[in-house]
């Protein structure tokens, strides 16, 4: 295997292992990986990243682990975040879009009745939020840069900071100025998924819009992280291509970022594609199994010991109980996925279903009934001299 | 068991419990009694410290335990420095146990930082508790400005492997004139005794005790060991001591 330097970018990296491009060598060496060679990752220090590690958890003869896994990651993870669960919650401020992703709901080309919040409105919402206990704040919009504005941002940001005690955003890709502008004004984190690793699918899964640049969708968590914003959230929407090789993807990818900004903190998220509007099943022909989703989930805990991991309500009840404690460290609830339905629930179009529709108190309760402190508040704005 | 002396201070017990990781709050104040720990350190990050009825702070009985908040998380002096200041204006503790942690993944304590914050926080009349790595010239540098205590690591925190800085631990005990606290890593109560028979004068322990099957019994475990190290320690004279002197078989002629 080519070997790479920790100061090249992303972009080198994954070409030199042909990560990027060729599926084919991948997908023969998965399945080329034996049992001793899962023993022998199993067997390796706990926590501790190296993309043959990865690849062996995550094969198909790892499956025959699965249990063995489990019990690791489920001692690492008690160990490094105790018995505690984090609760955010995401907050929809703009469902207009100029991009042309073939899985989205808020895809530019589908017509349904677009809304954006003004920063009253967000506040109005943000407020309900604050009063079902949330503390920590997830912004979420699409490519909607004339209304969901740096200045928009910011201010709102500075309207929030007094019932929020950590505020991130889930938004478009922003140059490195305007992620600090954002880190400036209290914003302290960023998810940016790549969305497929894979050049070629995501040409075909990008249609139009800004954000069909594979490179320059690469870029983004450097940018955050040199901004100096404290937790960078990765993550692939699972479905488009073969997960397996995009989590092998994703390892390089957190590996590199840890390595250069060693202060930021990396947490992956597990967005598995739903049914939406204008989003057929039949195109997408590699969703994951239940199965396989746990065993992402624990190759990425037993080869990065203290990353978030970060499930949403994407995922049905039945899952997200079971994952508490094998690896999952942060859990929405309560989520509504358009703009403004926390204040009127028949608002406009859904980004993607949501598959646990319990209130945030019954998710808490959930967490206390099986051993586990559900955590509303890990940070202070007094970090941020707020 | 002999008492500890903190700044102007007194302690019966030698063992400081964290807070973290339990849980429920319920589940921490049973660990915490059963401990018997006087002083337990709250991650300002996690609580609202101006709120006696947040979850964790109405657990703790301030009537009876010394409440040292931590600045954990804190990337910076100026971070550290900022949230001591606000935690001592919202409830008057001037004490402050300093952290500056800015590697998210092993949380190990930056000495650049740690010592620039120490430094304003003696200044401002703060009785500063500082967290450091196992150096033996930081913690003198740290004890030169001010600081009340030096608590080095035993390895990194939440590691759960013991007192993997050893050799440097036993440095800073036999140079320090403050207290030595030995703080992270340690995983069992056999940690804890071996670090006080080193002559500690006392340890923390969160995550052993958290995140045991049974955080109460485990508690009392380390509260046990806490004091039979100390014993050791206070009987030998530093009966733990690697050099043997009671005999003297190549140079025991000489008083013949």
């Amino acid at each position: 295997m080519v070997r790479t330097s920790a100061y090249n970018s992303i972009r080198e990296v994954l070409a030199a292992r042909r990560l990027d491009s060729d599926r084919d060598l991948w997908r023969r060496r998965l399945r080329e990986v034996t049992s001793e060679a899962v023993k022998a990752a199993l067997a390796s220090r706990p926590g501790s990243y190296d993309l043959m590690k990865l690849l062996a958890l995550i094969s198909p003869a790892a499956e025959a682990y699965l249990e063995q896994m489990a019990e690791l990651s489920q001692r690492l993870t008690t160990q490094r975040f105790g018995r505690t669960i984090k609760l955010y919650v995401p907050l929809y401020l703009s469902s207009y879009c100029v991009n042309r992703c073939r899985y989205c709901g808020f895809n530019k080309d589908n017509t349904f009745a677009r809304v954006r919040l003004t920063i009253d409105e967000a506040l109005a919402e943000a407020d309900l939020l604050a009063s079902e206990g949330f503390r920590d704040l997830l912004l979420v919009s699409s490519e909607d840069k004339a209304f969901i504005s740096v200045e928009y941002l910011t201010d709102l940001t500075h309207k929030l900071r007094d019932r929020f005690s950590f505020v991130g955003v889930e938004i478009y890709q922003m140059s490195a100025g305007d992620y600090k502008r954002l880190f400036e004004a209290g914003i302290e984190g960023v998810t940016l998924y790549q969305e497929t690793y894979d050049r070629a699918a995501y040409a075909r899964y990008h249609l139009g819009g800004p954000k069909a640049d594979y490179d320059m969708r690469l870029r983004g968590p450097d940018d955050m992280a040199a901004a100096g914003m404290r937790e960078i959230g990765l993550g692939v929407l699972l479905g488009l291509t073969d997960w397996r090789i995009e989590t092998l993807a994703l390892g390089e990818h957190a590996s590199h970022l840890i390595r250069r900004y060693w202060q930021s903190h990396i947490s992956f998220s597990f967005p598995r594609l739903r049914p939406a509007a204008g989003v057929p099943a039949a195109e997408f022909p590699h969703l994951l199994t239940d199965k396989n989703l746990v065993q992402m989930v624990l190759a990425l805990r037993l080869c990065f010991a203290d990353a978030g991991l970060v499930l949403s309500t994407r995922e049905r009840p039945q899952l997200r109980d079971h994952l508490v404690g094998l690896g999952i460290t942060r859990l929405s609830a309560g989520s509504r996925t358009s703009p403004g339905a926390y204040s009127s629930p028949k608002t406009g179009l859904q980004q993607f279903e949501v598959d646990d529709p319990r209130k945030p108190m019954e998710v808490a309760a959930m967490l206390r009934k099986k051993g586990f402190e559900p955590v509303w508040k890990d940070w202070d704005p007094a970090f941020h001299g707020a | 068991m002999d008492k500890l002396t903190i700044a102007d201070r007194e302690f019966d017990s030698r063992l400081l419990v964290g807070t973290g990781k339990f849980s429920a709050p319920q589940v921490m104040a049973r660990a915490v009694a059963a401990s018997g720990a006087e002083i337990v350190t709250v991650a300002l990050r996690r609580v609202d410290i101006d709120n006696p009825s947040d979850d964790t702070l109405r657990e703790i009985d301030r009537e009876k335990l010394l409440l040292l908040p931590n600045t954990s998380g804190a990337r910076s002096a100026d971070e550290a420095v900022r949230l001591s200041r606000l935690a001592r204006a919202a409830t008057g503790i001037d004490w402050v146990k300093l952290e500056v942690t800015p590697d998210p993944y092993y949380l190990l304590p930056d000495p650049v930082e740690t010592l620039a914050a120490a430094e304003t926080l003696v200044k401002e009349g703060f009785v500063v508790l500082p967290y450091i790595n196992a150096d033996p010239v930081l913690a003198k540098r740290l004890t030169d400005v001010g600081t009340a205590t030096v608590m080095p690591l035993g390895s990194p925190i939440g590691s759960n492997q013991g007192l993997k800085t050893r050799a440097a631990l036993e440095i800073i005990i036999e140079q320090s004139n403050v207290p030595v606290v030995v703080d992270a890593g340690l995983g069992l109560p056999s940690h804890a005794a071996e670090a006080m028979e080193l002559g500690a004068d006392a340890v923390l322990v969160n995550t052993a005790i958290a995140t045991a099957a049974d955080p109460v019994e485990m508690a009392s475990a380390f509260k046990l060991a806490v004091e039979a190290g100390r014993r050791a320690y206070r009987s030998g004279p530093r009966a733990a001591k690697r050099s043997a002197e009671a005999s003297s078989p190549l140079t025991g002629f000489l008083r013949e």
